[in-house]
């Protein structure tokens, strides 16, 4: 259950920025998950529950995850292609790798037109808070 | 509050994860081939030998080499646990981009040399350790700027070998962890061969500490891989009254 370290992450993340903030409490949180890591939202949520009910700050905040399109582009020969149009060649592993360290995409992926191994990951590579709301 | 703009949410819990870890030492070197990735396992092997809980992570995403050296052949994903545990090798925590990569090349820019630390250094569980033993790539490029950026506990160990070639980039890593006052415990000569100073003076002149020299093993390549026989080569003999100058 890796989702538990990310989820852990965003909310320790929030946590801090609230603290800069001087914020007593945190009401909302907004959540992007690019498609590239292959998150479980279900686990990722109950994570985020659990972890939740042991901070004071974060005691009734709204949590919205929103699922980022993944988009890569060549650096060769500048086509663009999504995660959808990878995930069909990538066997298991290929793709439990991926969910794990994203960056290995570029050891199991190639650019569908030119098969180069130098693309980049334009959007949608992993877990952002894309804003926080709260209260002094 | 506001917006904010978007956050890297997985920096903050790095501090956490190794919040258990007593010292986390970085073998490096501004050079290739001067023996990081045999003095890292070998440090974590003797380590771990004397009673040490150990762990070791091989950092060195392009070449790594720490698996080659303790023996590892089995790249299954590591078990998860409220994030990844590392596999266990000779009883030292390991935890390598081989893991992921199933060892097949890793082609990877340097932002993305940077993504990929960030996120094992926010996902592994390493749990209550005395030391982790970091192999780093040579340089002072992507992977050894994340290392001071990221683990703010890392202390230093250098490692050359007596060729001015060789201590002419060490002198360049050198300078910048000096420059940005980072904790260098000394400087290892490796490989030696020949009755030589140059490593030795250098090292006085700059005022580090010198840590020992060790001799160059013909039979050492007998051993890699095989972790009982690496515990009992004469480098390792070597090597182990270096562990004393910095344990």
């Amino acid at each position: 259950m890796h989702e538990w370290a990310l989820a852990e992450s965003v909310l320790t993340a929030a946590i801090e920025a609230a603290e800069k903030e001087k914020l007593k409490k945190i009401t909302e949180i907004k959540i992007a998950i690019g498609q590239l890591q292959q998150i479980e939202e279900d686990i990722f949520k109950f994570a985020l529950d659990e972890i939740k009910k042991n901070e004071e700050k974060l005691k009734n905040v709204k949590i919205t995850i929103k699922t980022e399109k993944s988009t890569l582009k060549c650096k060769n020969c500048e086509n663009t292609w999504t995660f959808s149009d990878m995930k069909k060649k990538l066997n298991n592993d290929e793709s439990e790798a991926i969910h794990f360290i994203p960056e290995v995409a570029f050891v199991h992926t190639r650019c569908p037109k030119c098969k180069s191994p130098d693309f980049e990951i334009i959007t949608g590579r992993g877990v952002s808070i894309t804003q926080i709301k709260g209260k002094k | 509050m506001g917006n904010l703009s978007i956050m890297d949410v997985r920096l903050s819990v790095i501090d956490h994860r190794l919040h258990g870890v007593k010292r986390v030492i970085a073998v490096a070197s501004g050079k290739g081939g001067v023996g990081k990735s045999l003095m890292a396992s070998s440090f974590a092997l003797n380590l771990s030998n004397k009673g040490y809980k150990v762990g070791l992570l091989d950092l060195d995403l392009y070449g790594p080499s720490s698996h080659i050296i303790l023996g590892v052949n089995d790249f299954s994903f590591p078990e998860e646990e409220k994030g990844i545990l590392p596999h266990e090798i000779s009883g030292i925590k390991f935890m390598s981009i081989v893991y992921f990569s199933q060892d097949k090349p890793a082609p990877l820019r340097g932002n993305d040399i940077t993504n990929a630390i960030i996120e094992l250094l926010a996902i592994t569980q390493w749990g209550n350790l005395d030391y982790i033993i970091i192999d780093m790539p040579p340089g002072i490029g992507d992977e050894t700027l994340d290392v001071i950026h990221l683990i703010k506990k890392s202390e230093f160990v250098v490692v050359t070998t007596p060729s001015k070639v060789a201590l002419g980039a060490v002198d360049k890593l050198l300078n910048i962890l000096k420059e940005l006052k980072l904790p260098v415990l000394g400087i290892i000569e490796n490989m030696k061969i020949n009755e030589s100073k140059l490593i030795f003076d250098y090292v006085k002149e700059k005022n580090f500490k010198f840590l020992g020299s060790v001799s160059f093993d013909r039979n050492l390549e007998d051993a890699i891989g095989f972790t009982n026989k690496l515990l009992n080569t004469s480098f390792m003999k070597d090597f182990q009254k270096v562990v004393e100058k910095i344990t």
